[in-house]
Formats: C-alpha cells, sequence, structure tokens
C-alpha cells in the first residue's frame, strides 16, 4: 500500500499512472475474529481504524451488506460543526472537531476539510436570545461562537432576502467559525485504508442475518458469506439499529425516519460557507464542485425507505428561496434521502448493550457524519476498555431508565421533534 | 406523497394529516406502579423495518383520528380505520 504524497503523484504521473496500488485489500472473511463490526459507513470504519491505531486490537473485520459508505455516509449533507450545549454533548461533539482538524494527516486521505465558518440565521428578539445563551455557553466551554447584529450579516451575507417583503426578517446571525464542510466519501475512504493498512479486514457484500449464540451470549454472526465467529460484535448501522437489535431481542428507544437533501446545478462562488434559516428547517452550503447542497425536515413519519416524498421538497425549495430569492431559478441535479436512526432524546447511544457480547453506536439522528471521528474513537475504547471514555459516557442506553435524557431541543421523547 | 384512505373522506393527499406515533403502543394502567411497564410506553418501540399500524390526525379534513396500516419499507397502505374503532 503506498503512501499518497506529491511524489507519489510525480511518479506515478510519469510512469502513466499504470502503477497505483488499490486501496484496500478485499479479502475473504476468516471463520474469526477478536472483533466483527457490522456496518462499513463512517462510524464502524473510524471505530477499526482507531481499535488498530489506539488499541492494538487488528484482528478486526468490517461487514458491509452494500458497498463502503453507500449508507447515510454518502446520503448527508457533509455538514460539520459543534454548536452543543446540554453537558454530554459538548465535549464529545468538540472532541470531533479536534480529530476533524489533523483528519486528512492522520488518514494520509485528503478529506478535504473546509473551515468555511456556520452561520444560524435568526428571525426575532426572543430567538436571538436563545442563540445568544447557546453561544455564551459554548465560549463558556471552550468552544468559539461569534455573534452579529442586522447590519454586520448584511455585510457578510448580502445575499440574503433583507427586504420588507421577506417572509421573516432578518434580525442577525449566529457563527462557529471552525464549522464547516468535508467530503464524506473521502470519509469512508480514508478510514478504510487507514484501518485496512493496520491490517483490519474490510467485506463487502456480506449481510449479517442473525447472530450466533453461545449459552445467551453473543459470540459471532450468521451472513451471507458464512458465519463468523467473534469475541466482540459492535453495531454501526445507521438506520437500521432497531433490525439488528430485535434480532438480539433488544428494543431500542429508537423510531427510523427520512431525511432528504438535494443539490443544484453547479454555478459559480456564492454561498461561501454554511447557512442555516432559523425560520424553518432549512441549511445550504456550496460545494467545491459548485452545487448548492440544500437539507431540510424529516419527511414526518417512520420509513426505512431510502427515498423522500415531495411535500418536504415543496418545504426545502420554499425555505431556499424565502432566504435566497436569487437562487430561485437554479434547477435541482439531484435528491436523495438517508434513513436516520432517531432516538427519543435526539442524543445518541454508543456503549455495551444489555445482551453479551454485543455493542452499539447509533441514534445518530441527523448529526451523524460531523460525529464519525469521535464516534469511531470513543466506540474503540469503549469495546477495548470494556467501559466509555469521559466523552461518550453519558451516551448510555441506561440513560432514559434512570431519566438522564440529553434532550438538546427541549422536544421531549418524539422523535420526529428532534 | 402518501395518499392516506381516510375512512370518512376517502382517498386524500398526506399533507392533510398529521403524524401520530406506532398504534400499537398502549398506555399502562393508571394504577400500574412499575416504573419498567411506564419505561417501555414513553421510551421504547418495536420499530419495524415492514407492516407498521400508525396513528394519523386527519387534521385538515374530517379532523378524526384513524389508524393506517403502511410498510415502512415500501410506504404501501394496506388500509385504515377510526382510531375510536380500533381502540373499542
Amino acid at each position: 500500500m503506498s503512501h499518497y504524497s506529491a511524489l507519489a503523484i510525480l511518479r506515478h504521473g510519469l510512469t502513466g499512472n499504470r502503477h497505483w496500488s488499490r486501496a484496500w485489500r478485499d479479502p475473504a472473511p476468516k471463520p474469526k475474529y477478536d472483533v466483527v463490526i457490522v456496518g462499513g459507513g463512517g462510524h464502524g470504519l473510524a471505530t477499526a481504524y482507531y481499535l488498530a491505531k489506539e488499541h492494538g486490537i487488528r484482528n478486526v473485520a468490517v461487514l458491509e451488506k452494500g458497498w463502503l459508505g453507500g449508507g447515510n455516509t454518502g446520503r448527508n449533507t457533509t455538514i460539520v460543526r459543534s454548536n452543543y450545549m446540554i453537558p454530554g454533548n459538548s465535549a464529545f461533539y468538540d472532541r470531533s472537531m479536534r480529530l476533524w482538524d489533523n483528519l486528512s494527516q492522520d488518514l494520509n486521505y485528503n478529506v478535504m476539510l473546509s473551515r468555511r465558518g456556520y452561520y444560524f440565521v435568526f428571525h426575532s428578539p426572543g430567538q436571538a436570545e436563545g442563540l445568544r445563551r447557546r453561544a455564551n455557553v459554548m465560549l463558556a466551554n471552550g468552544i468559539e461562537a461569534e455573534f452579529f447584529d442586522r447590519a454586520q450579516i448584511m455585510k457578510r451575507l448580502p445575499f440574503l432576502d433583507y427586504s420588507p417583503t421577506a417572509r421573516f426578517p432578518i434580525y442577525g446571525a449566529f457563527l462557529q467559525p471552525r464549522a464547516g464542510t468535508a467530503r464524506h466519501d473521502a470519509v469512508a475512504w480514508g478510514y478504510a485504508r487507514g484501518a485496512d493498512k493496520q491490517g483490519v479486514d474490510i467485506i463487502q457484500q456480506c449481510e449479517v442475518t442473525n447472530y450466533i449464540w453461545d449459552n445467551q451470549k453473543i459470540v459471532g454472526v450468521e451472513t451471507t458469506r458464512g458465519s463468523i465467529r467473534a469475541k466482540k460484535v459492535a453495531l454501526a448501522v445507521a438506520g437500521h439499529t432497531s433490525h439488528l437489535a430485535a434480532k438480539a431481542g433488544l428494543r431500542l428507544p429508537i423510531e427510523t425516519h427520512i431525511l432528504q437533501a438535494f443539490v443544484t446545478e453547479p454555478v459559480k462562488p456564492l454561498v461561501d460557507h454554511v447557512i442555516v434559516y432559523g425560520a424553518a428547517h432549512f441549511y445550504i452550503s456550496q460545494s467545491d464542485k459548485g452545487g448548492l447542497v440544500l437539507g431540510g425536515d424529516l419527511d414526518g413519519f417512520n420509513s426505512y425507505a431510502q427515498r423522500g416524498g415531495l411535500p418536504i421538497v415543496e418545504h426545502t425549495l420554499q425555505s431556499a428561496k424565502a432566504l435566497i430569492p436569487s437562487i430561485s431559478r437554479l434547477r435541482l441535479l439531484r435528491q436523495w434521502a438517508g434513513v436516520m436512526d432517531m432516538t427519543m432524546d435526539g442524543s445518541p447511544i454508543i456503549g455495551k448493550m444489555p445482551v453479551e457480547g454485543l455493542w452499539l453506536t447509533g441514534g445518530w439522528n441527523y448529526g451523524g457524519f460531523k460525529a464519525i471521528p469521535a464516534s469511531g474513537y470513543c466506540f474503540a475504547w469503549t469495546i477495548a476498555k470494556g467501559e466509555p471514555h469521559p466523552d461518550n459516557a453519558a451516551f448510555t442506553l441506561e440513560r432514559f431508565e434512570r431519566g438522564y435524557q440529553i434532550d438538546e431541543a427541549g422536544a421531549g421523547p418524539y422523535p420526529k421533534a428532534h | 406523497m402518501l395518499r392516506i384512505p381516510c375512512p370518512v373522506c376517502g382517498l386524500r393527499d398526506e399533507t392533510e394529516f398529521s403524524y401520530g406515533e406506532d398504534a400499537s403502543v398502549r398506555r399502562p394502567d393508571m394504577n400500574e406502579a412499575d416504573q419498567k411497564v411506564w419505561h417501555d410506553y414513553v421510551f421504547i418501540r418495536d420499530n419495524p423495518r415492514g407492516p407498521h399500524k400508525e396513528y394519523w390526525h386527519h387534521v385538515s379534513g374530517c379532523r378524526q383520528w384513524i389508524v393506517v396500516d403502511r410498510d415502512t419499507l415500501t410506504h404501501e397502505i394496506f388500509g385504515s380505520a377510526l382510531a375510536c374503532e380500533v381502540a373499542a
């Protein structure tokens, strides 16, 4: 496996690019591993990478039913941020931001991290007060946050609708300057290559159909490519957590919902940051290729279908036009939907399950992409040491029965409302 | 766009309705003192990948709560009934 560098590009260029080796192997599954990770998206691959790198556990397999990053890792709006304020969330998401900092160097793979800043536009004095509080809590936690009034934001984001006929008047905006975007596929591929380099087997087209039990303990998985035994089985399966947990006899505080995103035809640089509309559920950024990436709200009912409905298409595009009238004539190129684990408090679950031998990272709601580095880091720690890292200690499954929900939105036990 | 069969109004657009939740969840008896029963009622869901019974409120129509039988993987709708009749 060759090291990627400017010199390597030059050398391969001079030899006609005929000698690039594949980025990771394609091994057949072995009959037994120390750890089997189910799910070859960002979270599963990052977990394998940190198990090998931080804890020396290299006899690991990542099983993926489709292709790497073909689930929610490839179905998001690529935003990374840590504008959280509830204890339990702040430290975790800021660890993720710090891991993003050096990720390209660490993985020797360009994840195209772009710290372009994340503006949250607000539209009423009450909303301003709420965001001021959030900004102050973030600052107290050592996470940068800036606050701009209407006159300042008119200079910074001149293309928003400031006219008297704007559907919702813009009072100002809140900025997390270190937030931004990253290239989603590169994150999956970078972690896959990094894990593979350390001996992790990445096995695609391998769906887990059931568990292997020994005396009420899970000791492996049945797959479409045969039985694989493992000391520890770890789930990192995005929207399908309930489905695989049910096979282990577990019922979880999770509902699966669909979230859509859209890309317009490419245009010249217009939106330099990530911008969030405070009056409806809508956010926008511009990809390096020039397409505007739009995200909206959940479709609003339980669904495992990786496609969205037209009512949310309309809602999202109305919001886009209300915030930035000048983009109203752009055409959409693509639209897709991912299936989200929506938990009862809007926060994730990382830890050991009540069934012996089973571990879980899941319940990522809307926020799985930005959490990938910290989720992998903390989940690997939890699996290796048998106890949670301080940064994921609050994300237990037991928090619901103990009354320690981490409800950032304050929405109560309604998954579609988070 | 889902087209939801309302037992009162007939086939109507999804946008006329508001989604309730999993209709298989039943509130425990008010004298129930077991914490686990209440925990499961508030937080725990089967979340099936397949047929799902769920509440919808025809809020922009007849304002009746209905129970819809829908597949969460294909969005196919098999039928519906008034919630008051299902609960009885």
